[in-house]
């Protein structure tokens, strides 16, 4: 099968790890309740792959079972990479004045979670829906109420919410911070392939490292 | 109003408004956040409306929206459609497509109601009459399942 080429700090991936990658993103997404970091090189090659897909198809002759077969592959990826950016789309809707803070107070060696084309989306969300708050309500009212602070008003993700994960790679000594005024922080090991029920602040760095996949 | 004349009054001196102000300014705070919760759970439906119905709304629905959410509607299409552009190749990824996972290829649509001629991918047109059915590719049917002109017969 072809080579995709991935940005240009990145190995060289099969398909079939293209793939893999993308649906560890996707569920990654899926289960956390913040919006991730944004995987620009894992989209650019998957879209890569379907389009490489497709001439494929339009090239075959019509031998019925393999052409049926390739055109499923190329509907479940496209279903993946769609669910993929629509579930990245509605946390941004969601959390919109908290995701724009974080993208402008990021340092520079850090990640982005947006991606250029995300930043701009969250960007006119955000002005359609000042603008349409103060035009509709905001500008008839009394002049100290004029302004609200979105930031304040809409929610942030519940970071602490528990999340299902697996473990890729052997953790030691991962701190878990008490719930509850009685109970006390402890630590714990996770090992490799085991299954746990915790909550999401506890792991998130692990998260984005790939040290764990939530499930 | 009725509260900057007592503020007024308070700072130069009558302190006993001061609860009176207060309260009302509490009240005033309530009535802001209940009337933005209204509005913004308004736009809420409102977006999904883009995602259930697609860029162009039912008359009946449009006549229940104010100007302004009209205007914010076209907006958000307009922020949504640029971004799905630019995923993806050279017409952008269509998000408000393939909101299931795949099943199968080929599927079986009944028509509900006359639509006119339909193309699929090898050049062949289907004519969609009121109630006739078909047996077409799922990927070329989902726009019209959810416009209503078709119905998938499980």
């Amino acid at each position: 099968g072809p080579d995709s080429d991935g940005g240009s700090e990145e190995l060289v991936l099969t398909p079939a790890q293209l793939i893999r990658s993308l649906e560890q993103a996707w569920l990654n997404e899926k289960f956390a309740p913040e919006l991730l970091e944004s995987k620009p090189e894992i989209i650019e090659c998957v879209v890569e792959q379907l389009d490489h897909m497709e001439a494929n198809l339009k090239r075959a002759k019509r031998e019925d079972l393999k052409v049926s077969v390739h055109r499923m592959e190329i509907e479940r990826i496209r279903y993946v990479l769609s669910s993929y950016l629509r579930c990245r789309l509605v946390k941004i809707e969601k959390f919109f004045p908290h995701v724009l803070e974080k993208e402008k107070s990021r340092t520079e060696g850090e990640p982005s979670i947006l991606s250029p084309e995300e930043f701009a989306f969250a960007k006119e969300y955000m002005a359609n829906t000042e603008t349409y708050l103060k035009n509709v309500a905001l500008k008839h009212m009394p002049p100290n109420l004029q302004k609200v602070s979105l930031l304040k008003s809409v929610p942030k993700p519940n970071l602490d919410s528990f999340v299902f994960l697996r473990v890729l790679e052997r953790q030691e000594n991962i701190l878990v911070e008490p719930e509850t005024d009685e109970q006390r922080e402890y630590t714990i090991d996770l090992e490799e392939g085991s299954q746990h029920l915790i909550r999401y602040k506890t792991i998130a760095p692990l998260v984005a490292s790939g040290a764990v996949q939530l499930i | 109003e009725r509260n900057q004349a007592d503020v007024f009054e308070a700072k130069s001196g009558r302190t006993d408004l001061i609860f009176l102000i207060r309260f009302r300014h509490c009240s005033l705070l309530r009535n802001q956040r209940c009337i933005l919760a209204y509005l913004y759970d308004r736009l809420l439906r409102i977006r999904a409306l883009r995602w259930e119905y697609g860029s162009v709304l039912p008359n009946t629905i449009q006549f229940h929206m104010a100007a302004e959410e009209v205007e914010w509607f076209n907006r958000y299409k307009k922020s949504l459609a640029t971004y799905m552009r630019s995923v993806g190749g050279e017409e952008g990824l269509d998000l408000t497509q393939d909101i299931k996972p795949p099943k199968s290829l080929y599927i079986e649509v009944r028509c509900l109601r006359d639509y006119g001629e339909f193309e699929i991918n090898d050049g062949t047109t289907v004519l969609l009459k009121k109630n006739s059915q078909h047996f077409l590719p799922r990927w070329k049917c989902e726009q019209l399942i959810r416009q209503g002109v078709l119905e998938h017969i499980l």
